[in-house]
């Protein structure tokens, strides 16, 4: 095996996973991902880009080709919790305080208690959630509670992030706000991330790059730079350079994404 | 719910009750039907006054009986949801034997239990425990096994044990699912109790509700059968509502933590 890369965090090699079923969710993926960057992957539903988040996890097999993070195995990475994932749905325990959900990760790695408390208020102290440590997630709006679903992720203080589809079930003006946390997030500890989205605008705000995959099987179609300076928020969306890139994404999102029976109009 | 809402969902049901015991009372008096046949609700309810102590009594050993089979059922039943939920071989190989624990007919089994464990109180629990072990099992099986799949992912990124995954997902996950379970047990133990005591009794001098019940229907004292009958009833509604209550406040609890927040 060759001597790792120590500017690549992430690299895929010719990846591809077939289901138990026999479905191909992803086929001959070649992918690095920076130490420090931001990559977000787009692409039509179903195109596989989870299954790729859940290799890089460790939490699904390769069933070709191989993916490495930091030169290692994904399961020896989430081992010494340098990994962490921000799933769909907040997925908060409803029985647990806030508090008691954003330590759960250092709980089930049995960090001495102390340790779980001081990490577990700095974490809920970086969303801005400190005044609801003690209440429940039933009493939270759902920004809130994806918010307390990052400070969770963030509780190990990996070296790796990744998102599937995070804000996806969030409102516009509470979308656009946690993207914003996140940006904030990720500029003061400039950890790895790799978001998955189908919305172009995030992808666009968020990405270094942004990878555009085809219906499944996925293979990336197109690798985008983002030349957009950085710090980056929200507002970023309205300007002319930003609706460029943002145009890029969507013609080539528009190619990989398989024909829609219901349009009429004629392709040429 | 507060109390006047209860109060309206209370009053439609309480009228047609009353509408039906002014009904009985008039066929009674009506149509001149023998008090050993079918007593006007007046004469039970005098009946029900005469021996207002006996019926305490018994429905508070019939109450011991059925408190004892549930309790026992709920350790039980939740020791083998629990087995059931760690092992798919033990589920697999033992699910149709709890099956046959709901199909048997109690009235059958419950003449083996006294000859096994003599009359008294623990072939009372015993019989009681019998019926209203299953839906314990079934509903808390369920709910140990059903567990969203991005919580068994997030508990995976930390690499959860088995033990770990129990404890700190699966049970405090599956409390709604035995709360349902302990809801219809609770009238099922007391049924089953009842039936208990026909065969098990607890002696000659300690009558439960439904040692009164036989003994009062072989008497032919039917005003007095029917306020044995109607104890039994009531006893079954109050412990449902306890176990109800019980329930709804330890899922308040559960999913509450609304008011905590400052």
């Amino acid at each position: 095996m060759p001597e790792p890369d120590p500017a690549s965090h992430i690299e895929a090699r010719g990846l591809g996973v077939r289901f138990p079923g026999g479905v191909q969710a992803l086929s001959g993926l070649d992918l690095v991902v920076r130490r420090g960057e931001l990559l977000v992957v787009i692409g039509p539903s179903g195109c596989g880009k989870s299954t790729f988040l859940r290799v890089a996890a460790g939490l699904a097999p390769a069933s070709e080709g191989t993916l490495t993070v930091a030169g290692e195995a994904p399961e020896r990475v989430r081992a010494r919790r340098a990994v962490a994932f921000v799933f769909q749905d907040p997925t908060l325990l409803p029985w647990r305080s806030l508090h008691a959900n954003v330590r759960l990760p250092l709980e089930l790695a049995r960090v001495p208690s102390a340790e779980q408390n001081l990490a577990a208020d700095a974490a809920l102290a970086l969303v801005g959630l400190s005044e609801f440590a003690a209440a429940g997630p039933a009493a939270l709006s759902g920004g809130m509670k994806m918010r307390a679903s990052l400070a969770r992720a963030l509780v190990t203080r990996p070296e790796l992030l990744l998102l599937d589809e995070p804000f996806g079930a969030l409102d516009e003006l509470t979308r656009e706000r946690l993207n914003d946390e996140l940006l904030r997030l990720w500029e003061r500890d400039r950890f790895t991330a790799v978001a998955v989205t189908h919305s172009v605008a995030e992808a666009v705000l968020l990405g270094d790059r942004v990878v555009v995959l085809s219906a499944r099987p996925g293979r990336i179609v197109a690798d985008i730079p983002v030349p957009l300076p950085r710090p980056r928020r929200a507002a970023l969306v309205g300007a002319p350079e930003f609706a460029a890139v943002a145009a890029e994404v969507r013609a080539r999102l528009r190619a990989a994404a398989p024909p829609d029976p219901s349009d009429l109009s004629v392709r040429t | 719910m507060s109390l006047a809402s209860a109060a309206r969902a209370a009053f439609p049901p309480l009228l047609v009750f009353l509408a039906f015991l002014g009904l009985w009372q008039l066929a009674c008096v009506a149509l001149a039907l023998p008090a050993y046949l079918v007593p006007a609700p007046a004469e039970v309810a005098r009946e029900a006054a005469a021996h207002a102590d006996a019926l305490a009594e018994a429905a508070l050993l019939t109450a011991v009986g059925a408190l004892g089979g549930l309790g026992a059922s709920l350790v039980v039943g939740g020791l083998v949801a629990v087995l059931f939920s760690q092992s798919q071989t033990a589920a697999r190989s033992l699910y149709p034997y709890a099956i046959f624990l709901q199909t048997v007919p109690i009235v059958a089994v419950a003449p083996l239990i006294v000859v096994w464990f003599g009359t008294g109180l623990q072939s009372v629990v015993l019989t009681a425990a019998i019926l209203s072990v299953f839906p314990i099992i079934t509903n808390g099986t369920t709910g140990l096994v059903r567990v969203d799949p991005q919580l068994l992912e997030l508990f995976a990124m930390s690499d959860a044990s088995r033990l770990q995954l129990l404890l700190k997902l699966r049970l405090p996950g599956s409390l709604p699912y035995f709360v349902a379970g302990a809801k219809i047990s609770a009238g099922l133990a007391v049924i089953g109790a009842i039936v208990g005591e026909f065969f098990a009794g607890f002696g000659a001098d300690d009558l439960g509700l439904g040692a009164l019940i036989l003994q009062t229907s072989g008497r032919l004292q039917t005003a007095y059968l029917f306020a044995a009958i109607f104890s039994a009833t009531l006893l079954g509604l109050v412990l449902f509502g306890a176990v109800a209550l019980l329930g709804e406040l330890a899922l308040r609890r559960w999913r509450g933590r609304e008011l905590a927040v400052h």
